[in-house]
């Protein structure tokens, strides 16, 4: 067991829950009824495209806007009408916003000056928040005269100084070149750990989402249309947008059998009747429906969906093979790697009906 | 070898012309102002001896030099009249850019606050006053400050007072002319820092426990330190001189240099004591800037410490 860090709270606080939070600018708008039980001490990644809505979410957390309806709960404390000084959350800016005017330890020391601090305390924390990001040499530099990777912890040494409860990051390494992206995914990771904070973070990024959460929120157009774990996500999409996010996926348009959530439905294809598992409730029956397949789901077999190989591309760790079927249509299959037919051949597609999931269909997905 | 010599010549050149510039055009006027400066009052024309004959040699160039001396600065010190219209250019000067900083910074804040695209007008607003003669522009105040001008009238209508305030021919009156006069070039240097501040900073303040006010303090006021410096020297060096405002919106009592340079000139034909004048006026507003240069050479230099405070 490791000592916890004296920069650590109880993890008993940081509970934040959006309830049916709107928040209209002008008649758009920018968030849409948001539902969200944020767990206290867990990373949470708010993932989606820019303009759905997630910074905006972060922001009215921040008390930068007030929701047009709704309410935001900080360990069950209503915060409407608090302002941004008094919340005990911090940010994380996606720019940084380093005060140009200070030096490293000035900037790390300014939220703990506003709060009223001591000055041999103010001393001390910024030494501790320096060491955390490994910056102790690094305390009397300017913001100007620092690297990208540099300026990203000396802002999350910054909004961390002041110990809040939850600490917001806009696209925490979005500035960030590839390499170190990486690099610094596992230390953000490894300091939240340490620290038990409650980390929301807004991401555009599914692969850094899923490095970096325990859970992931998918927002699109203001709505949150997914929450779960990165497994639940990938495996059970509720939508069509949901499951080409996180990774190549098949899709079979049909008309949905009898069934409900929670059950193996049926849905007629231009393929023939195939059967996938409802996690959701795809509609009712007869309603158009997609069925999402992973490719590794896919295997060769004996019997099963007749199609034409035509072509693969090995990737190491597995075979990526097209095949292309009676319709015309071309679905992904990601085979183990080892001799398998040669392109040209007749092949049998096969899955097991719980591997597949059924979302509902028509235009609005 | 003449390559490289074409080539250091060329990089010369650049920072050479705005030297050259000045020299033509305010090193050379400047030295012969300090030449009168130096020299004794005539009633002649110049009015002023000596004067440099360029065509007699080096012995005359030496008997003028001679001649030269520090008179018209001793005046200058004996007669409180001089001290008297320097303080009272310095305090005015002060003062007005005080007043041009308090009413400056909000209006540039706003227009830096205000939408996008609203902004060019904004700053076409700020400049349109200039398309009209400075003359006229003060000449207007006199009909609007005179005891039975817009104002009086307008304070009479509303009942605020019975009998019409003197306010034309008064330091009150010469405050209002320089605030108004000099208000863009106080503005426009603040707008173009605070436009340029990235509101980002500000949230960051506030979202670390800087109310408003603490955000204001701490964060847009340092930040935009340059432009209100800048501000202040655009305003503070031209109203210490200034001459047309003092003498049309002022009574008796607000004796400033410009003016007492004018009477000197125009109305004495003191030449050489006017030129001294003109040399004081220039140690005194040059002072400011030298320092203010320095410090910010010096501030840029040091590698700044944290501000525990």
């Amino acid at each position: 067991m490791t000592t916890p860090h004296p920069c650590a709270i109880p993890p008993a606080t940081g509970h934040l829950r959006f309830e049916a939070v709107t928040k209209r600018f002008g008649a758009h708008p920018a968030v849409d009824g948001v539902d969200l039980d944020l767990a206290a001490g867990g990373v949470f990644c708010l993932l989606g495209p820019s303009g759905c809505g997630k910074s905006t979410l972060l922001r009215l957390t921040a008390g930068f806007e007030e929701p047009s309806s709704g309410k935001i709960l900080l360990d069950g404390r209503d915060l409407a009408g608090v302002p941004p000084h008094r919340r005990p959350v911090n940010m994380m800016f996606q720019s940084y916003a380093l005060f140009p005017h200070r030096d490293v330890a000035g900037n790390v020391a300014y939220g703990l000056e506003r709060e009223g601090l001591g000055r041999s305390e103010i001393t001390e924390r910024v030494a501790e928040m320096l060491r955390l990001v490994q910056l102790e040499a690094f305390g009397a530099r300017r913001p100007d005269r620092l690297s990208g990777g540099q300026r990203q912890r000396v802002a999350l040494a910054r909004a961390l100084a002041k110990r809040p409860r939850v600490l917001l990051l806009d696209e925490p390494l979005g500035a960030l070149d590839r390499a170190l992206r990486e690099e610094t995914q596992a230390e953000l990771r490894a300091l939240q750990r340490r620290l038990g904070t409650t980390f929301v973070v807004v991401t555009h990024d599914p692969a850094e989402a899923m490095v970096l959460a325990d859970r992931i929120g998918v927002m699109a157009a203001g709505r949150l249309v997914q929450a779960g774990a990165a497994a639940d996500l990938y495996e059970r999409p509720a939508t069509r947008y949901v499951a080409g996010l996180l990774g190549d996926v098949n899709l079979i348009e049909g008309r949905l059998g009898a069934g409900g959530a929670g059950t193996v439905r049926g849905l007629d294809t231009p393929l023939g009747p195939l059967r996938a598992f409802d996690h959701h409730g795809a509609g009712e029956a007869g309603s158009p429906g997609l069925l999402a397949l992973r490719p590794e789901r896919l295997a060769l077999a004996a019997e099963g969906l007749p199609g034409t190989l035509l072509d693969t591309t090995y990737l190491g760790d597995r075979i990526v093979c097209r095949v292309g079927m009676a319709d015309g249509r071309v679905l992904r299959a990601a085979l183990p790697p080892g001799a398998g037919p040669a392109p040209g051949a007749g092949v049998h597609l096969a899955f097991a009906p719980e591997a597949a999931s059924l979302l509902p269909g028509g235009p609005a997905s | 070898m003449s390559g490289r010599l074409r080539a250091s010549l060329r990089r010369l050149a650049l920072p050479a012309a705005p030297l050259l510039w000045l020299l033509a055009f305010f090193g050379l006027p400047f030295a012969v102002v300090v030449k009168i400066s130096l020299s004794d009052p005539a009633t002649a024309l110049p009015p002023y001896t000596p004067v440099l004959d360029w065509d007699a040699g080096l012995a005359a160039w030496a008997d003028v030099l001679a001649a030269l001396d520090f008179e018209n600065y001793r005046t200058l010190i004996a007669d409180p009249l001089y001290l008297d219209a320097g303080l009272t250019s310095l305090k005015v000067a002060l003062g007005a850019t005080l007043l041009l900083a308090l009413v400056g910074y909000p209006i540039a804040y706003a227009m830096a606050r205000a939408p996008r695209a609203w902004q060019p007008l904004l700053v076409a607003l700020m400049v349109i006053p200039f398309w009209t003669s400075f003359l006229i522009r003060v000449y207007a105040w006199i009909a609007i400050l005179k005891p039975d001008g817009l104002l009086n009238q307008a304070l009479i209508g509303l009942g605020l007072v019975a009998t019409p305030v003197e306010i034309l021919n008064t330091p009150a009156a010469v405050m209002i002319g320089m605030v108004y006069a000099y208000l863009p070039f106080m503005v426009l240097p603040l707008y173009a820092v605070l436009e340029r501040l990235d509101r980002g900073l500000v949230e960051a303040a506030r979202d670390l426990g800087a109310s408003r006010l603490a955000a204001f303090r701490t964060v847009t006021l340092p930040l935009s330190l340059p432009g209100l410096v800048a501000g202040a020297l655009l305003c503070f060096i031209p109203i210490t001189g200034e001459f047309i405002i003092p003498d049309l919106l002022g009574g008796t009592d607000t004796l400033m240099l410009g003016r007492v340079l004018w009477s000197e000139f125009f109305s004495n034909r003191d030449w050489p004591l006017a030129s001294a004048i003109a040399v004081v006026l220039l140690a005194v507003v040059a002072g400011p800037v030298v320092l203010f240069r320095e410090a910010e050479a010096r501030r840029l230099e040091r590698p700044e410490t944290g501000d525990p405070r």
